[in-house]
């Protein structure tokens, strides 16, 4: 069974969102994305400062099995990266919720995670 | 749900992530690819490999069948135990499917691949016709190949009845102990041992092999193990429209005696003397990213080709593939890696031997 943490939210491209106290949004990909991929051994991350779309692809995930995108869950623009999982990929696998984080942005729609998806909603969409 | 190997209730206790294989359902790994790749390299790991096809040989003429129907020469095999990698080849000189075959005492026994099992043998029972020979499938035996550094002192520690034959054995060599066989083979550039085992006993034999330290190893990992050592695997490195020498298997065509006219003989004559058109080549990517299969491969000046197995090496820690290019293709390349065209090289392949890399 998949880890979900109950106080995150999700898309389903299989990212996980959560609300920072100075308003910014911490992006990673999910326990279940992580297991579905395989070992991660390469991890290409967006530029700071970038203004993406929701649903722009603006990272890469390559895992022994395979090349995957990930998407901007929501608009807005990157605010930080985390360049220590670029150099430790591993942690991916190891720790999809903490660690692992992928990138933060400063959402265009404050209020933007209200219409995202709960754990228990994401949880239906693994089965 | 497919066929089941009498090891797949280990698999799962072991917490196997299945899927389908050639119709069978396997493990793919047991957790972490990876790790299990590295366990092979340093230390000594399992497979099942109980879905590979075995079939003896016997008969009067089961050499002179042999010799027929394989691009090597089975008569080189000079003492009861000896193996020898061919290709069986089609008339047009295509690969049907590559495999070993061991000299035993007075009879043959081939092991095939899985996923070409159907083929293989309508097409070996339709050759055997004009011979004296027989074909017997032996679905009762199970396999496992137990490779790494520390392979074959533990499959001595958990069968120490056979210790003194396992001990004889040269690589590339095979002997029976009753209904076990034990060969100094295997599909991962290690020293270790492909052990065939009646299937009652084989799963009281799982179990003690990881007792005694032995890591369960998925399909996965075979892959990367195989590719890292250079090894072709059918049906993504060759096929029944790629010819040996097509595939850097020219080593495994017995020339002589000129007058041993095996299937597939004239169509290798022939392509040589007209010019071989492709060649596999190894590549490595040094940089980011990793190359997978049916990728294009840009030869500046020359042409184009393709990426026949393509993977993130776990040793070298960066990707490495086998490519079909054009013959004429030098030591540098590019391929097509979404959308963007990269610069790679080619190299002289095994990649990596005894776990150590080894090209240039």
């Amino acid at each position: 069974m998949s880890n979900i943490p109950a106080e995150l939210k999700y898309v389903e491209s299989h990212e996980w969102l959560r609300k920072e106290e100075d308003g910014t949004i911490t992006v990673g990909i999910t326990d279940f994305a992580q297991a579905a991929l395989g070992d991660v051994v390469f991890i290409e991350l967006p530029e700071v400062g970038a203004e993406v779309e929701a649903d722009e692809d603006i990272a890469v995930v390559e895992s022994v099995k395979a090349a995957s995108d990930v998407y901007a869950p929501i608009a807005g623009t990157i605010v930080a990266v985390n360049e220590e999982l670029v150099d430790a990929p591993e942690k991916a696998n190891e720790d999809p919720y903490g660690d692992a984080w992928f990138f933060r942005m400063e959402p265009t729609d404050p209020n933007v995670l209200d219409t995202l998806m709960s754990a228990e909603e994401y949880a239906a969409k693994c089965d | 749900m497919g066929k089941q190997t009498p090891l797949y209730q280990q698999h799962l206790d072991a917490n196997g992530k299945i899927v389908d294989f050639g119709g069978w359902d396997m493990p793919i790994h047991y957790g972490s690819q990876l790790q299990e790749h590295n366990v092979v390299r340093e230390d000594a790991g399992m497979f099942d490999v109980s879905h590979m096809t075995i079939v003896d040989i016997t008969g009067p003429e089961a050499l002179a069948y042999l010799q027929k129907i394989l691009a090597n020469d089975v008569s080189k095999l000079g003492f009861t135990g000896k193996a020898l990698y061919t290709g069986m080849l089609n008339e047009e000189g295509g690969v049907i499917d590559d495999l070993i075959v061991y000299k035993m005492d007075g009879w043959y026994r081939t092991v095939v691949n899985c996923g070409t099992r159907e083929k293989d043998l309508a097409w070996m029972n339709k050759q055997i016709a004009a011979f004296d020979a027989t074909l017997t499938e032996r679905p009762e035996l199970a396999m496992v190949a137990v490779q790494g550094p520390n392979a074959i002192e533990k499959v001595k520690q958990v069968r120490p009845q056979d210790a003194d034959v396992i001990g004889e054995l040269k690589v590339f060599q095979g002997l029976p102990v009753n209904e076990w066989f034990y060969a100094r083979t295997g599909y991962t550039g290690e020293d270790g041992l492909e052990i065939i085992v009646p299937e009652a006993e084989v799963v009281e034999f799982w179990q003690a092999l990881v007792a005694a330290g032995v890591a369960p190893t998925g399909l996965g990992a075979r892959d990367t193990l195989r590719l890292e050592a250079g090894m072709n695997l059918y049906g993504n490195d060759m096929d029944d429209s790629i010819s040996p020498l097509e595939a850097g298997m020219g080593w495994t065509i017995a020339w002589e005696p000129a007058e041993r006219d095996f299937i597939g003989r004239k169509a290798l004559e022939a392509q040589k003397a007209a010019g071989i058109p492709t060649k596999l080549v190894g590549i490595v990517l040094e940089t980011r990213g990793v190359m997978r299969s049916h990728q294009k491969v840009v030869v500046e000046g020359i042409g184009e080709g393709e990426v026949t197995s393509g993977t993130f090496s776990p040793t070298l820690q960066h990707s490495i593939a086998m490519a079909r290019v054009p013959y004429d293709t030098g030591s540098e390349c590019n391929i097509e890696m979404r959308g963007k065209l990269i610069p790679a090289r080619i190299v002289k392949m095994p990649f990596v031997r005894n776990g150590k890399k080894v090209f240039e």
